[in-house]
């Protein structure tokens, strides 16, 4: 009887093999990433999306009113429905130059890493089966979610997984990067922007407390006060703040973003009081408008490490010698955790710099991830990944 | 219905109307015909692989229309061949073709020497410096050909802008096309001012032309082609394919100069060898320039008439009161 790691070995297509299919793959992920799309104007890229599924023969290609598409490979016996799904969205805005360019071993340009390449291999991902001879028993649901990203607060996903009408087995999220990740449960997560606003009526006698930037800084430095416990793992992390506009006029606007993510259950909730309450005060004492507005929001949650989909898929990255890193993810597998779909994120490649206009990802590692999803979706086809 | 405009109404196309490419396909079997897709280089590294990527995926892997694409390289010194290489492109050094017919550096030199290094029926020319690559770069000038026997040489042209109001809004070519050809092209081959973009680098041409035409190496190749294609076939030998938007670099008025200058030299030398040098025909006074209603091309013409004055000397009012006359 052939050992656990036989059987792994003969699910893993050599990355060798894939490279037959390197350029679709890449002129995929090239074309699909030079369409602008910002969360909530994914349209033009769906479309895109919605041909490719249409020209490799899918069936029951759809777009819903949340604009993801969605088709079906049908398996021989369609006893399982496992979901592959690729986020549509960047945060990239729609007038930027979404242009790529092609290295030896590189693909630079906004979005590629975040995450054209991931559409580019879903999208291929029938040809690529094709070309390998693989024909599973199960269905596959390709999905291209809409609304991943920020904002967004994976509306796309969840959307679609709250009104699909059939039982979904597994899901597997593909990212571009970094190959090598592994994620299978979702840390506690909130998202929040606070506004504020200094009226226009303000006595501008007191500077400098008119200005809205004095009262931001009042809040980062109460927030940071925040008792946050090291373990398990607590983090508030500032993201990004906006205010002001010239040199000369007080700031009558200021707005911070932040993201706070923990590893206990019930903690960002508790911190979200904390918040609240800085909110409030701050208000009160400056008699200015401060608001708290909370954009994205998860509940923590997952499989187990033991489980044998989680087992399966490190024995996959390891048996392609590739350097596994467990994190766990705040994107579209939650909505996969809070349906209580088993399911995964991948890595397919390596890249850097991540929401930049010059992010970059590499082609060489592309074949040992594209082999790690074949891998992947033989081994739950077969049943190995079954509780 | 004059030439031009029954020619803008038969041989003017939009990439569109060609979308469907097993069609085409199916038609280049029957017809049994094979395509060449050659791309010229001179340190194109940032753009010639997503070109190669795109036009072997879409136009070889997935649809087989072409049957090889070759980079002819001038000698780049940064990494165009690696890059196309890479992605399985066929790379060949000009200097490395016909070797014994010598090596001149200039575009149109890698132009010709494809004729003799590629085996298509059809070689289609497509620029290296295009940020939007799009496989209709390719099949868009290609389809005609297959599709229509009579017709020789399909240019490119593009127009369609993202966003225009209803209504008519000129179009035409760029500045050297609008400054230079036209007004040339206007005053002694008006027909051929019906090519809305005769400078633009993407072509598709059948063999048996151009193993016939000769090719100045520099600027003046396309001028060349089409003064040629015209002279030896005539309008209906021409084809000409909307192509939407192409991003690429903007060259400088100064560079724009050079080109000019190069493309008057080829424009005089082709009115030598058709023997209108010393005998000029009678100088055309209509120009004409281009505008889009309802995405229908029209031709609009002007009646310049360039009037002269005698030098003033020889004027008698004006001796008689500086001259005393």
């Amino acid at each position: 009887m052939p050992t656990f790691t036989e059987n792994l070995s003969r699910l893993v297509p050599d990355p060798a093999d894939i490279e037959s299919v390197k350029e679709v793959i890449l002129a995929n992920s090239v074309m699909c990433g030079e369409i602008p799309a910002p969360t909530f104007e994914e349209g033009l890229r769906l479309i895109f999306m919605r041909d490719r599924f249409r020209e490799a023969g899918l069936e029951h290609i759809s777009v819903d009113e949340k604009d993801n598409v969605a088709a079906i490979l049908p398996g021989k016996s369609g006893e399982r429905k496992i979901l592959v799904s690729a986020n549509l969205d960047t945060v990239h805005f729609a007038g930027a130059d979404h242009a790529m360019t092609l290295g030896v071993d590189s693909i630079t340009g906004r979005g590629i890493c975040e995450n054209s390449m991931g559409l580019g291999v879903l999208s291929a991902l029938p040809l690529i089966l094709e070309r390998l001879g693989v024909q599973l028993e199960s269905d596959l649901l390709l999905l291209g979610s809409s609304q991943s990203i920020g904002v967004g607060n994976i509306g796309g996903i969840r959307f679609f997984l709250e009104n699909y009408p059939n039982v979904i087995d597994y899901g597997i999220c593909l990212r571009a990067v970094q190959l090598g990740r592994l994620s299978y449960a979702s840390l506690g997560m909130l998202r929040g922007e606070i506004h504020i606003e200094v009226p226009e009526e303000y006595d501008w006698k007191r500077l400098p407390d008119g200005s809205s930037i004095v009262i931001l800084n009042r809040l980062i430095t109460r927030i940071q006060a925040i008792p946050l416990p090291s373990s398990p793992v607590t983090t508030i992390n500032l993201g990004s703040v906006f205010a002001g506009n010239t040199f000369g006029t007080p700031a009558s606007n200021a707005t911070l973003r932040f993201e706070v993510r923990s590893e206990e259950e019930g903690r960002t909730e508790w911190i979200e009081e904390q918040i609240s309450e800085i909110v409030e005060e701050l208000a009160a004492e400056n008699e200015i408008s401060v608001d708290l507005n909370v954009v994205a929001r998860r509940k923590r949650g997952g499989i187990a490490f033991s489980h044998p989909l989680v087992k399966t898929t490190r024995d996959i990255i390891g048996s392609l010698g590739v350097e596994q890193v467990i994190a766990p993810s705040t994107g579209e597998l939650c909505a996969l955790i809070d349906k209580g779909i088993p399911g995964v994120t991948v890595g397919l490649s390596q890249g850097e710099h991540m929401h930049e206009k010059n992010e970059t990802l590499r082609i060489s590692p592309i074949f040992r991830g594209v082999a790690q999803l074949v891998g992947l979706l033989r081994a739950i086809d077969g049943g190995l990944c079954d509780e | 219905m004059s030439k031009i405009e029954s020619w803008l109404d038969t041989n003017t196309f939009h990439y569109s109307e060609f979308w469907d490419i097993l069609a085409l396909i199916r038609e280049k079997e029957k017809k049994g015909l094979t395509v060449s897709l050659c791309i010229p280089t001179l340190n194109e590294e940032k753009t010639i692989g997503k070109e190669i990527v795109i036009f072997r995926s879409e136009l070889m892997e997935r649809y087989p229309l072409v049957d090889e694409i070759a980079v002819i390289d001038s000698g780049s010194t940064d990494q165009t061949r690696e890059v196309a290489a890479s992605f399985g492109a066929d790379v060949y050094l000009a200097s490395d073709i016909l070797p014994e017919e010598g090596d001149k550096r200039g575009k149109g030199e890698n132009l010709w020497k494809a004729i003799h290094q590629l085996r298509g029926d059809i070689i289609c020319y497509v620029d290296a410096d295009i940020k939007n690559i799009h496989p209709r770069f390719a099949y868009g000038l290609i389809a005609p050909l297959i599709y229509n026997d009579t017709m020789q040489y399909v240019k490119a042209f593009y127009d369609r802008p993202l966003a225009f109001s209803h209504g008519i809004r000129p179009s035409g070519g760029g500045r050297v096309t609008e400054i230079l050809v036209r007004p040339l092209f206007s005053l002694f081959f008006p027909e051929l001012t019906a090519l809305i973009q005769p400078l633009s680098g993407e072509y598709a041409v059948r063999r048996e032309v151009l193993e016939k035409i000769p090719f100045p190496i520099g600027y003046g190749v396309e001028t060349s082609h089409i003064l040629d294609v015209y002279n030896e076939y005539g309008l209906d030998a021409f084809g000409q394919t909307d192509l939407d938007q192409r991003v690429h670099r903007n060259q400088t008025t100064l560079a724009l100069g050079k080109m000019s200058f190069g493309i008057l030299q080829t424009f005089l030398r082709r009115m030598k060898v058709f023997g209108m040098f010393d005998k000029l025909p009678q100088l055309e006074t209509v120009y004409r320039q281009f505008q889009v209603q309802e995405n229908e091309y029209q031709q609009v013409t002007f009646d310049i008439v360039e009037e002269e004055r005698r030098p003033m000397i020889e004027v008698p009012a004006y001796r008689k009161k500086f001259h005393g006359e």
